[in-house]
């Protein structure tokens, strides 16, 4: 009786949450790629179903025929969206970038810190993470109006005259995917450098390295995978992101996750905002693949 | 009678032909997808046995450990406990118990819930159950500290907890899992012998893994050198150490010095060996090879006598070389000395006085020489 | 590591200012007078005061709190269950995909999460609203449970569940009377996360959501698309109150039992 309980209660520890993912992530992304392929309707939901999901073969046959790459073809047609797609990935890579030569030192200087303060600068890193996303980038919009603190500040010290003009711009974004993201970058880099044998430099400096070398050579190698997970963790949300370009970006700025927001509600066309997020999907699965293949290694070696 | 290891054993159920083995493996074998953990292994274990599985890590010991407990199955073979197959019974039905290599302590119990963990899960009584982790706290003295967390117990203390937990549902068997060592060395060799005594006085079967052949020998009544998957030698600590049957034992097991050669005369009970090294070893040996046949001959460093002067049946048995390292170890001494052909033997004096009147020096030239029976000669 | 030199600390100092200053301007001008975010007129609470008589707004607090309890509860026990299928079933069909599973959604832009639940829950004809919002919140949160949950797994001495078998204990019962209270703090973590995440999310939430369920962070976008205003300020400093003091009581409590355990492992070393 209690080993068929066993077997059991590990068959469902298993079959529990892959069914839940199943049906709520995977499922979902063939729904949204069927749509992709309908026609645009005025009416509720806007769009013409490809087939009933219980509509039966013949059913699925039938409509088969109605299949259309049209919102393909629109896509490709009109050159907003290329640039979208482009753009995003610009500014989600200079992000990236940013945000690394940001979070390196700081993670740097943390697990360069004495053992017993370190928990707390931790605890000060992740603090940010739990309050608002919404919150935190709301509370650049304040700063970086022409009127707002940094150009008061800057002004009040006479370093310029005139207000800069940052809100609005793709330099807000950068801003802001930067800071919103930091803690993302920050985390892994860290926990790389901490675990890291700090003898491993002493000996680098011990055959004469240079301190400068013995970084270079030792330290930031052995620190990689953490830089991976790190841009990993920021260049794929990033490229995606709707909340940073839409508050802090101007109307020109082109971030593909805005278009799809706004071809969802302001202009209601379903189809083509799920052909919009399947090109999106494939764009970034290279990146995802390659985030898990990092996770999956990561476990194996805690192991 | 002459004895091997100068002990009268008095307890030896495995030379009794009429006694049944209590734990009976056979011919099993474990693998993990291509690798072969534990090959075709038979090995029988006796009431009341104090049974060691040695060997280095990675040559099956703690597979075959964990097949007895019920974490792993055999790919193939059997395991038969008090007559009873074991096979499909899993660990929480086997009348065995188990103590972890890392004790495996229940973080959130005290000490008192650990040990009375298993009694609970038989569903004895509450009076009972008080009763028998009072017994075993006393076994363990560790009365004081019913109430403490692991974290708050020192190594050595953790140890006895785990020692307690693991009998206080009187199993048939305690299977320990390098049971000392996460202790140092001297806590090591006191608790040795404590659980030692404790196996006499409750009269049970221990199976212990170890990879410390100190350990091994000071605690088994026999030994089971692994390697590989295999068992290479089953045999008391005494006979494992005198009487090695292989390279592999010999090697394994303390120092030695190893003379290969082959067998040019065989006579009653005796073999005469020409070696590589440039003299003749008379040799007692049971076994009676045809002449010609390789052979080698392994010899204890204690067994091996440094003198400044040729002995009398020099060159048999003997041979000069000079002294190239001395190691004194306090209550031995050992030297290194090489011979002519370059190779360096190992030989060992124990200091039985404090002081020696004109002691060797390095660079000086020896004998080294040794007894008809100091060694024992291996076939392969 | 080494020592911590002057070019560590600077880092630090600005990093973390980076970090804080936002967050320290917002919550110093929710006091201002002046209706104004970008200029000092002095204190004043009445924003604070303002927010009381906010029926809309305390109603989307309402929702945004009842999902996140309900999805937070759901996606722990979901999420733990997951993180026990990848640390201890490390060969079972479809493993591959299910690691995908678990990982992708951290790194998945909201705006695909949410239309793929949207179109979902419109496919199967399920009413928007409370409810759906809820159902998607489960799944993308639980996926951040399952990996504090694993990272606590993997440093997990697994020869306590054997010990427990050997002691007699079925698997479940080892579960439920080993396994669950030692990973009981990371699990708590992982509820943590998975409340503050549905707390905070807007664009999974404004997709998914119908009629008559309004949650705080879409009611907070609203507004904050008609301006900045010092009475959101008054509401995110609220919002970051509540987390901080949360965090700093946790952390506080977890320094302090660490130390307590330091103390007595080295009491019982001394003995």
């Amino acid at each position: 009786m209690a080993r068929v309980a066993s077997a059991l209660f590990s068959r469902l520890v298993i079959i529990i949450p892959y069914a839940w993912l199943l049906f709520f992530f995977l499922i979902p992304f063939f729904i949204v790629f069927r749509i992709s392929l309908s026609q645009t309707a005025v009416a509720m939901p806007p769009y013409t179903p490809v087939f009933d999901l219980f509509g039966g073969l013949s059913g699925i046959m039938e409509k088969a025929r109605e299949f259309s790459l049209d919102n393909y073809v629109w896509l490709t047609e009109d050159v907003l969206y290329f640039n979208a797609y482009v753009s995003s990935v610009i500014i989600a890579g200079i992000s990236t970038i940013l945000t690394l030569m940001i979070a390196y030192p700081v993670a740097y200087g943390m697990a360069k810190a004495p053992k017993s303060i370190r928990p707390t600068l931790l605890m000060l890193v992740i603090l940010p993470f739990w309050t608002s996303f919404l919150i935190r980038v709301y509370a650049w919009i304040a700063i970086l109006k022409p009127e707002g603190l940094l150009n008061q500040f800057l002004m009040s010290i006479n370093v310029i005259d005139q207000p800069l003009i940052i809100l609005n711009t793709n330099w807000a974004i950068y801003i802001g995917i930067v800071y919103s993201y930091l803690p993302f970058m920050v985390l892994p880099i860290y926990s790389s450098l901490e675990k890291m044998d700090h003898t491993l430099t002493e000996a680098a400096l011990d055959l004469g390295c240079t301190p400068f070398a013995a970084f270079w050579q030792v330290t930031f190698p052995l620190s990689l995978a953490g830089v991976v997970a790190g841009c990993l963790l920021v260049f794929i949300p990033a490229v995606g992101e709707f909340v940073i370009p839409d508050l802090l970006g101007g109307s020109e700025t082109l971030m593909i996750g805005k278009t799809l927001w706004n071809e969802f509600n302001a202009n209601r066309d379903w189809p083509v905002s799920s052909a919009v997020a399947t090109i999106l999907l494939l764009i970034l699965v290279i990146p995802i693949v390659f985030f898990q293949n990092a996770q999956a290694k990561a476990d194996g070696e805690g192991r | 009678m002459k004895s091997l290891g100068s002990i009268r054993r008095s307890f030896a159920p495995w030379a009794d032909p009429a006694s049944k083995p209590f734990i009976s493996v056979k011919n099993v074998t474990k693998k993990f997808g291509d690798f072969t953990a534990v090959d075709d292994l038979s090995l029988n274990i006796y009431t009341r046995e104090f049974f060691a599985l040695l060997g280095a890590s990675g040559c099956g010991k703690s597979t075959l450990l964990r097949m007895l407990a019920g974490f792993e199955q055999p790919t193939s073979g059997e395991i038969i406990l008090d007559g009873q197959s074991l096979a499909g019974i899993p660990p929480y039905r086997r009348p065995v118990n188990m103590m972890f290599q890392s004790y495996a302590l229940f973080p959130h119990m005290t000490v008192e819930t650990n040990i009375a963990f298993g009694l609970k899960q038989d569903g004895m009584p509450k009076a009972d159950i008080a009763e028998r982790v009072g017994q075993m706290l006393k076994l363990v003295k560790l009365e004081k500290f019913a109430k403490r967390k692991p974290h708050q117990l020192s190594g050595g203390q953790r140890q006895r907890v785990a020692l307690a937990r693991s009998l206080a549902k009187r199993p048939k068997v305690l299977l320990l899992d390098e049971p000392l060592g996460a202790l140092d060395k001297k806590l090591r060799e006191e608790t040795q012998f404590e659980l030692m005594d404790l196996q006499q006085e409750l009269g049970l079967t221990f199976v212990v893994v170890t990879h410390d052949q100190e350990e091994a020998m000071t605690m088994a009544d026999r030994i089971a050198v692994m390697s590989h998957g295999k068992v290479v030698q089953v045999a008391t600590p005494a006979e494992i150490y005198e009487a090695p049957n292989s390279r592999f034992v010999a090697d394994f097991i303390g120092d030695v010095n190893i003379f290969d050669g082959a067998v040019s005369a065989a006579e009653n009970g005796y073999l005469r060996i020409e070696t590589g090294d440039g003299f003749p070893i008379r040799m007692a040996s049971p076994e009676k090879p045809a002449v010609g046949a390789k052979a080698a001959v392994a010899i204890r460093p204690e067994k091996i006598r440094v003198t400044r002067q040729p002995p009398a049946h020099a060159p048999v048995n003997a041979v000069e070389g000079e002294i190239w390292d001395i190691g004194y170890l306090g209550d031995m001494t050992v030297f290194h000395i090489r011979l002519k052909d370059g190779r360096v033997v190992k030989a060992s004096s124990l200091n039985a006085v404090r002081a020696v009147e004109d002691p060797f020096g390095y660079d000086q030239q020896v004998w080294i020489s040794f007894g008809e029976d100091a060694g024992v000669v291996l076939k392969d | 590591m080494g020592n911590w030199s002057r070019f560590n600390i600077a880092s630090i100092v600005l990093g973390f200012g980076f970090l804080y200053l936002p967050i320290v301007l917002l919550v110093i001008f929710s006091f201002n007078e002046s209706k104004l975010v970008t200029v000092w007129a002095g204190f004043s609470t009445k924003w604070y005061a303002q927010l009381w008589h906010n029926q809309a707004l305390l109603d989307a607090a309402w929702v945004t709190i009842r999902v996140a309890l309900i999805s937070a509860t759901c996606a722990t026990v979901l999420g733990t269950l997951a993180a026990l299928a990848l640390v201890r079933y490390t060969r079972f069909r479809g493993r591959m995909l299910f690691s995908g599973m678990v990982y992708a959604p951290l790194v998945m832009p909201e705006v695909i999460t949410g239309l793929s639940l949207l179109l979902l829950f419109v496919a199967i004809g399920l009413d928007r609203g409370f409810w759906t919002i809820t159902l998607a919140h489960i799944t993308f949160t639980m996926c951040f449970v399952a990996v504090v949950v694993q990272s606590r797994l993997l440093s997990f001495d697994q020869s306590i569940e054997e010990a427990a078998l050997d002691l007699g204990a079925t698997p479940v019962r080892t579960f439920f009377a080993i396994t669950l209270p030692v990973i009981a703090p990371a699990v708590f973590s992982g509820w943590v996360l998975a409340f503050t995440l549905s707390l905070d999310d807007l664009v999974i939430s404004s997709f998914t959501t119908g009629p008559g369920a309004t949650t705080l962070p879409m009611k907070i976008y609203s507004q904050v698309r008609l301006g900045v205003t010092p009475e959101i300020n008054a509401i995110c400093t609220i919002l970051i109150g509540i987390v901080a003091i949360g965090v700093i009581v946790a952390s506080v409590v977890t320094k302090q039992r660490e130390a307590q355990r330091e103390r007595d492992e080295r009491a019982a070393f001394a003995q």
